[in-house]
């Protein structure tokens, strides 16, 4: 048996009012790639928090042992010290420097007044190739993409003589390929000796790289398993999560008439607002009837939500040409203001970023799209502004103590049933869900694909972007596949699987 | 849950009662003169223009916190040019009002363009507007007058800006102003009370009876005071009633209408409004549009009280009208924010500043004091944000 490197024992932490972890115990061996799962909420990150010094010691109960003495980390200086370093999931690089001087930012080379630039950029070309990454470290971080800005954080961490590597969510941002390459990085640095805890909601990915999985609910270890000797299948997974099976994650829709083409979009081609002669969807046509909902599969660049956002009243993109029937009727749609008022909407990918307002209340967040609705002339019915939203949040079933609460405070799978709220009551014909599970737990996405069964049944049309293939085919009733801004395939979810959908995607990029 | 404890409320409150209890203390100090009846009213008159300011500012900063650097200047040019046009063309008084009212409108449309439409960042664009119309207004004043001011303005033109209505002689009591602050104070018993009925009926959270009552007892308090004190000095100022209007307009804009609440999302967040088929660049160009009508307005009153336009009034108005909104709690990243928060914020500054006057304090004292209430209003705000997010 291999030599434990970190031992967690008995932690405890509160915060007013809260325990978010509960008598937390782990053990992660020297060389091994440990998984964290457990739904959003259950204290995985504030226990890694509390591991690398961001609660110092003393603001919670137990102890963390770490290679045979127990530390007492006052702040993450103390815990990188030790070898320790954490990736966070929102990457920390800043845009307009090199990837050189991003790696070694608080960590500069040289003399203590004085830069040595040279030699900056020496060793960060060596553990450049470390992880594989061919670019020079004198590239600026704005022109790589994040799947490349993901290795330059790990080349950071080993820069800091890393021996344990934290790694949170650490693919959330990046598509299949790349996700891949991370993951096999990942092997290959276990196989020189580095050990791991990565936190992730893709059990696919857990599975495919992990050796022992630590099941975290309610800020409880649960359990711990071992591929070598257990069952680590994803269904496996989510039943330690959730404390039950869930036997069907996708819920059926029975006898949902499908009827007429309610939107169609033909010969679409936008280009790129900064990089004009760049086409980001090429001649796409589409269509979704009323009842139904359509899924669009495709890598993330592949330009997805360009075309939801291009359709959505011209919202994204410029020198836009092709043609859009509503109803059968030609429409031109200048502005997202007209797109709404079509029966358009858009429901973001980016939930924090374009979708809702985190300092505001879930009541505004709700009304906000269809304020007139509530409205008389310009006055606000704030009795029938505070119905709608108490009514959104029982019907979705929205945890909170009120629709005053704030919409930051809210865990990010009711931030969406609160943008869902916002669009369904902006009453549109059509709704285009740009990733609407992303980053949200197990328990939370089913009730999301419940409220999209719901809305198909209700009449509307409903296209659904993923790039989770078993959602698009779990929820689809037909589905395009798009890659690299054109539709490549078009196929029944009856006759989809995952194998024939990737199919497409290859035989298109081996065309091109 | 929603619970209603005497802490949240004095939280809530903070600048409230710390306005009550330095307005308290400067009485004190002043041996009972800044509680005079010609001090409560000219703390009113002087501080008119931050109010009127204020609430244009408020409605930029909402936007995002931008701000309006020019409008001291503006308030100097648009008063030369008001001179002009009344004093030295003899131009009759409403067609003198309406042709200020129309520069103030080509300005505000001219900046809004500018910020909204061209992207131009709004101090950088304002910043333009404080250094040409400094130098503008005074070249006015320069060519037209030796003294570099213009005075003899019609008194029908001063009358609208200034003065009492129903004016009585110092010392008696005004029967018209006390009539008004007696119905005044029973429109705010009125309107407190039914809310809470209202509230009650339809089953919503509700503040205790005990609360509203006292809250009630409290501003019926201030306001007779007030009326009491304005009567045995002439009467109400009329710039009074302006700031009255103005204040009630914007707070209803702000607090009940869909317009303000497009003026808090685009400041909340651009990116969210525009996706929820806000205008943001509309919203915008009617932020200083409306900016620049307001300080047309503040700038007649500063002149009115004067008598006189001259080269320097006007001078770091953008700054009180700033000032003000930062202790009142306008955010200053914006998207949040009232007018009655500024208005509080406003009056805390303007009783400090009458308060030393009255105590012979230096004015380079004063700025100090004024530079630390300002830090600490905003590090009080950041502290309690940050208490509050914890639990």
């Amino acid at each position: 048996m291999a030599k434990v490197l970190l031992e967690m024992k008995s932690i405890t932490k509160t915060f007013p009012g809260v325990k978010a972890l509960d008598n937390v115990n782990l053990q992660v061996e020297e060389g091994e790639i440990h998984a964290l799962v457990g739904e959003n909420g259950a204290g995985k990150s504030t226990l890694m928090n509390v591991l690398s010094g961001i609660y110092p010691y003393g603001t919670y109960e137990g102890d963390i042992v770490y290679d045979g003495e127990v530390c007492e980390f006052h702040n993450i200086k103390d815990s990188e010290k030790k070898g320790i370093v954490i990736i966070h999931q929102e990457l920390a690089l800043i845009p307009y420097m090199t990837i050189g001087e991003n790696m070694f930012l608080g960590n500069e080379q040289g003399s203590k007044w004085c830069i040595d630039w040279n030699k900056t950029y020496a060793e960060a070309d060596k553990y450049l190739e470390m992880v594989g990454l061919e670019d020079s470290s004198k590239t600026l971080i704005k022109d790589i993409g994040t799947g490349k800005q993901q290795l330059v954080e790990i080349a950071k961490a080993l820069a800091k003589h890393a021996k344990l590597l934290i790694l949170d969510e650490p693919t959330s941002s990046l598509n299949e390929t790349d996700s891949r390459a991370l993951l096999d990085l990942m092997k290959k640095l276990k196989s020189e000796g580095m050990t791991m805890i990565i936190i992730s909601h893709k059990l696919n990915e857990v599975s495919y790289v992990a050796d022992k999985i630590t099941v975290v609910r309610d800020g409880s270890t649960i359990e711990t398993m071992d591929a070598k000797t257990e069952d680590i299948s994803e269904s496996r997974i989510i039943k330690g999560m959730v404390g039950r099976e869930i036997t069907d994650r996708f819920p059926k829709r029975h006898d949902v008439p499908i009827g007429d083409i309610m939107m169609e979009v033909r010969n679409w081609t936008v280009y790129h607002p900064e990089f004009a002669e760049r086409k980001v969807v090429d001649d796409v046509s589409i269509n979704v009837r009323a009842g139904e909902v359509v899924g669009i599969y495709g890598l993330m660049g592949a330009g997805r939500t360009e075309l939801a956002m291009s359709i959505f009243g011209r919202s994204y993109g410029i020198g836009i040409s092709g043609t859009l029937i509503l109803r059968g009727e030609h429409v031109v749609l200048k502005s997202p203001k007209q797109a709404i008022a079509a029966g358009l909407a858009y429901v973001t990918e980016d939930r924090k970023g374009n979708g809702l307002v985190l300092t505001n209340s879930i009541k505004t967040n709700t009304t906000l799209a269809n304020l007139n609705a509530i409205s008389k002339g310009s006055f606000i019915d704030k009795d029938k502004e505070y119905l709608v939203a108490e009514d959104y949040v029982q019907k979705l079933k929205t945890k909170t103590p009120s629709v005053e609460q704030l919409v930051g405070n809210l865990s990010g799978g009711n931030q969406q049933k609160v943008l869902l709220a916002k669009w369904m009551f902006a009453d549109p014909d059509v709704l285009i869900l740009d990733e609407p599970t992303r980053g949200i737990d197990v328990g939370a996405k089913y009730e999301i694909y419940c409220i999209i069964n719901d809305l198909a049944k209700a009449g509307k049309s409903v296209i659904v972007i993923s790039s989770e293939l078993p959602e698009v085919i779990g929820m689809s009733d037909r589905i395009y596949i798009m890659n690299q801004a054109k539709i490549v395939g078009e196929m029944k979810a009856s006759e989809a699987t995952q194998e024939n959908i990737m199919a497409c995607i290859v035989k298109s990029g081996s065309e091109a | 849950m929603n619970t209603f404890s005497i802490k949240n409320v004095l939280k809530k409150n903070v600048m409230t009662i710390a306005l009550i209890v330095i307005y308290v203390f400067f009485t004190i100090m002043t041996g009972g003169n800044m509680f005079t009846p010609s001090n409560v009213t000219s703390l009113i008159e002087q501080n008119a223009y931050v109010f009127i300011l204020g609430v244009g500012m408020l409605m930029c900063m909402l936007t995002g916190g931008n701000i309006d650097l020019s409008v001291g200047s503006f308030v100097c040019f648009m008063g030369a040019i008001a001179g002009v046009l009344s004093v030295i063309k003899h131009v009759n008084t409403p067609l003198t009002l309406i042709l200020v009212v129309v520069v103030g409108v080509i300005y505000g449309a001219i900046l809004g363009f500018l910020i909204a439409y061209l992207r131009i960042p709004p101090w950088i664009a304002t910043l333009a507007g404080y250094l040409a119309f400094r130098g503008l207004g005074t070249q006015i004043l320069i060519s037209v007058s030796d003294t570099s001011a213009i005075s003899n303005f019609p008194p029908e033109l001063l009358g609208i800006f200034s003065g009492r209505i129903f004016e009585s002689a110092w010392g008696t009591l005004n029967i018209p102003c006390i009539v008004l602050g007696v119905i005044g104070a029973a429109a705010v018993v009125y309107i407190n009370i039914s809310t809470r009925a209202n509230k009650v009926k339809k089953g919503y959270q509700a503040d205790p009876l005990g609360f509203v009552i006292g809250k009630s007892v409290l501003e019926v308090a201030v306001i007779l005071i007030l009326a009491y004190q304005l009567a045995m000095d002439g009467g109400i100022p009329v710039v009074l009633i302006w700031i009255i209007a103005v204040l009630v307009i914007y707070g209803i804009i702000t607090e009940k209408t869909t317009i303000g609440r497009h003026f808090m999302t685009v400041g909340g967040n651009a990116e969210t409004a525009r996706l929820s088929g806000i205008n943001n660049k509309l919203v915008m160009f009617c932020a200083y549009l409306n900016m620049a009508v307001l300080t047309v307005l503040a700038s007649l009153i500063v002149t009115a009280r004067f008598g006189s336009a001259n080269s320097f009034a006007g001078q770091n108005f953008e700054m009180d009208a700033i000032a003000a909104c930062i202790v009142g709690g306008v955010s200053a990243y914006g998207g949040s924010g009232t007018v009655m928060g500024m208005v509080i914020g406003a009056a805390l500054i303007g009783v400090i500043n009458q308060g030393m006057s009255l105590m012979s304090i230096d004015q380079d004292w004063i700025k100090i004091v004024k530079g630390a209430v300002l830090l600490a209003a905003v590090v009080f705000d950041i502290l309690s944000k940050k208490g509050n997010k914890r639990q």
